[in-house]
Order: C-alpha cells, then structure tokens, then sequence
C-alpha cells in the first residue's frame, strides 16, 4: 500500500522538487530581483511572517468556497435530475446550461457586484456558476448510462419512475457525480478569488489586489501559494468523502 | 378446475423499423399448469426472449392474449418473477440488499424484508456472502442471488431467461440442481429458456422447440423422466434419444 503510493505519487514529487530548487538557485544567483521575484523560501518566510493577517483572509475565502461548492451541488443534482425525466426536457435545458458557460465571469461578476452588494453573496454566485457545470453534466451522463436491461428489470417489478430514479439510477449516478464533483473542487477556489478581486472587503482576492498594487510581489505569492494548497485540500477531501460513501465502488475498482 | 397459471393464445410480435417491418413472433400458443417446469428452447435470435418480455409485461404484443391465473387483463407486470440472461445486481447493495429489491419497490416494512431475504439465504446455501458486495461473487454466486432476488418477489411464477447460458459446464450442472431444489420448496410454475437441449430435458416437464425467425412452435415434447430428477438420468437410453431428435431438428433450422 505504502509503496504504491510512493510509486504513485514520488515522480510529481520529485519534479515539484526540482522545479523550486532550480527557482530557489535562479533567484539566489542574483539573475533577478528577488522584489520581482522572490524565491520560494523567501514566500514560505513572509506567509509565516503574515499569517494573522493571510489566515482572516484565507477563512472568508474557504467559507465563501465551501458555500458556493453546497450550492453548485444541489443546483448540478437538481439539474441533472431535471435533464434526466424526458427527453422534452433535456432538449429544453440543455442547450441553456451550455449557454451559461459562455457568459464571460469578468463581465458578469461586476454586475453581480452592483445587484448584491460587497459582501458574502455575489461570491458564492460566482463560485456556483463555476462549480455546477461539470456537476450537472456528470451527474447528467451518469444517469443515462443506467443499463436498459435493468430498467426493464425494474418495470417487470412495476417500479415507479420514482422508484427506478430513487433506488437504481441515482446510486448508479454517484462515481460520475463524485467525477464532476472533483473537477468542481479545483475550480471552487479559484471563484471566489476571482469573485473577490471585483470587489470585496475580505479574502485573498483582495489581499492578492491590495498587495500588488503596493507591490507587495512576495505577499502575492505568498496568496497563491495558500490559495494552491486549499485547493489540493478540497480536491483531498471530495476524494475522501467518495471514498466513504462508495465502499463498493473502490473495492470493484481495486480488483480490475 | 384451476386455470392454467399462464395461457398464450395467438401471440405475435411485429417490429416496425420505418417502412420496413420485422416478423419476429408468428402465433405462438403456450400453456403453463400450476407447478409445471416449461422450457422453450430455440436457435439464437428466434424471438424467445421477446415472448418472455411480452409475458413479463415489459412488451406490447402485437396481437394474441395472455391469461395468467385466467387473468388477461393488459398489466402483467408484477405478476410473474422475471429474471433476464444478465444478473443486473446493484454493485452498491450488498447481497442481502439486492435480494431486497422487489420487497422495497414493494414498500414492505424493512425489518420484514430483511428477514425474508435472510431466511431465503440462509436455506439456499448463501447466508455466508449475505454481506458481501456482488462484485466480489463469482459467476455462478451472482446468477443465485438475481435467482433469490426473482423468487423473493414472486415465487408462484418465474421466468427465467437463460440464467445459466454464461456459466462453465460444473458451476451449471450444480446450478441447476440447485433451482430444482428451489423448485420443488415453493411449486412453482416456472418457465424457463435456453439453448442448451440437455438443460431442457434435465429440468423440464414439457419443452417447447421453437423455430428460427420468424419464431413459432415446432413441437412440442413431454418429458417422462421421474422425479427428482439427477443428473446421471441424461445418461439414460431415452434422454439420449430424445436429446438427439431435439439437436438434430435445431441444427436443421439453424440452417448450417
């Protein structure tokens, strides 16, 4: 088990750890002004140095992500349930759920701004509008591939729609959820940053903003690097949840 | 006098595919006493399980009527136990879940539906995996547990299609033995498909053979070997005979 995952994850590791030596030695070796860019201890030194003020910062962000990542749940099920009860309806929304990932966010955000105000609110829109897409969409595909053979099964048994939804096809659903729910958790962060740096009075958007507009380069990154980490977290954490709820999922995996 | 459990009378079956139609059924006259074992043996693509999906209710007829327990009212479904060629378990239930599933479409208490599948398990020999996800059975085990699952949701009447086709020659011999004990503990009237000659007459009371596409009955055979039956009564002078007469009329309308 140990060595697997050494083998699964030591060559990322590996590159990752040479790819901020050969950093840390560029910007040592004086190539560059390290008020430009600062090298990645120099970054780990100023967060720490920091952190009372990043860890405010950093909270609104997270509460502001785990918001929005609940809300583009229930809209992606509620959607992909929607999709699924008829082929009227799919051909209804369909075509607008794919419409709405065309709006530009940079366009819309501001707009959010002046309907909802500075605070908490226009931020878990944006990072809804980011997260439910692939959510829906999964959902959505997961739902169509039920197996016809046990659809016929369950109207032999004289199953309702309700009944085949309920018991077979949602629980059949949940590996893709799980899919597009992972892909929605490396976004998530990412929304409400981008969310913030419209317009906010908290989060690491700002924090990112205010810091380079007073050049504060290494603070900026020293946001990046924290913003990095909450994601990979995130994405950790969808995993461990999926892990959790679908025990037979990962035991069928695992035999293949 | 009973009615017979299920009586076909004239049933047809036409595809329409745009301008073309397909033939698949010409009138098909079947009878099913109370208790019987029936089996329809046939070549590939002769219609036999599109008979049995019209018999299930899940398949409009296209003329002819069906009358089970002299009932020929157009909703069948939920009358007889159906059990197509696939297992079709829910990986996410567990062996004694998936048994369930015809109680819980049903709406029967859980601890009442919990007991019965116990029970069944424990009489047919699978208390052991009652836990157990399918995707850690084998063949053989899954095709059982669908078996429980159709005969806990109804055990007067079952229709099996196929359910042993997949299986290696052992694994089937003991399968089949196995029915015949799960047989004669409920009388039940049990139609049954399949390709296989020697199944047919190992398990029958009757066989019906029916011919290539465009399917209708070819004849139709009693079986006169005692019960209960054994195995080492296909070695006998008239199974041998009659499973030859059968093999040579199906590789007669194989046309190969």
């Amino acid at each position: 088990m140990k060595l697997r995952w050494v083998a699964g994850y030591g060559p990322a590791f590996v590159l990752a750890v040479a790819l901020l030596a050969f950093w840390e030695l560029y910007v040592r070796s004086g190539q560059v002004n390290p008020a430009v860019l600062p090298s990645p201890t120099a970054i780990i030194q100023a967060l720490i140095d920091n952190w009372d003020v990043i860890s405010v910062h950093t909270l609104q962000t997270l509460l502001e992500t785990v918001l929005g990542m609940a809300a583009a749940t229930l809209l992606g099920l509620l959607l992909a349930v929607l999709l699924d009860i008829s082929s009227w309806t799919r051909r209804a929304i369909y075509p607008l759920l794919v419409t709405s990932q065309t709006i530009p966010m940079i366009a819309l955000a501001p707009l959010l701004l002046i309907w909802f105000g500075f605070d908490l609110g226009p931020k878990v829109i944006v990072v809804t509008l980011y997260c439910f897409f692939p959510i829906a969409v999964a959902c959505a595909d997961g739902l169509a591939s039920a197996d016809p053979e046990l659809m016929k099964l369950l109207r032999s048994m004289r199953a309702s729609r309700w009944q085949a939804l309920w018991l077979v096809r949602l629980p059949g659903a949940m590996p893709a959820f799980f899919s597009g729910l992972r892909i929605a958790a490396t976004y998530s962060v990412t929304g409400a940053i981008f969310g913030e740096y419209v317009g906010a009075y908290q989060g690491l958007g700002i924090y990112m903003q205010t810091s380079a507009n007073s050049h504060a380069i290494i603070l900026v990154f020293a946001a990046i690097l924290v913003t990095a980490v909450l994601s990979l977290l995130l994405f950790g954490l969808v995993s461990l949840i999926e892990r959790i709820a679908l025990p037979w999922y990962h035991a069928a995996v695992a035999r293949v | 006098m009973n009615p017979p459990k299920l009586l076909v009378q004239g049933v047809t079956k036409v595809y329409h595919d745009g301008r073309r139609s397909l033939e698949t059924l010409l009138p098909i006259d079947l009878a099913l006493a109370t208790g019987e074992f029936v089996s329809i043996i046939g070549p590939s693509g002769c219609g036999k399980s599109t008979l049995f999906n019209i018999i299930a209710g899940v398949e409009k007829a296209s003329s002819g009527t069906i009358a089970i327990d002299g009932n020929a009212s157009e909703v069948r479904a939920g009358k007889a136990g159906y059990m197509p060629q696939q297992p079709l378990l829910l990986p996410w239930r567990t062996v004694e879940e998936n048994v369930m599933l015809g109680l819980d479409i049903r709406h029967t208490p859980r601890k009442k539906a919990q007991q019965e599948a116990h029970e069944l398990l424990k009489r047919f020999g699978l208390a052991d995996f009652s836990q157990n996800y399918p995707g850690t059975l084998s063949g053989g085990m899954r095709q059982r547990v669908a078996l429980l699952r159709t005969v806990l949701f109804n055990h007067d009447f079952l229709l099996l299609d196929e359910p042993f086709g997949a299986l290696d020659a052992l694994t089937r011999l003991s399968s089949q033995m196995w029915l015949l004990d799960l047989w004669q503990e409920f009388h039940s009237s049990v139609l049954f498909i399949t390709h296989d000659v020697r199944e047919a007459i190992l398990l029958s009371d009757r066989i019906y053979v029916l011919s290539a596409r465009p399917g209708r009955i070819l004849r139709i055979v009693e079986v006169e070997l005692p019960r209960p039956r054994q195995p080492e009564q296909l070695a006998w002078e008239q199974s041998v005979q009659l499973e030859q007469q059968l093999v040579t009329l199906l590789l007669k309308e194989q046309g190969s």
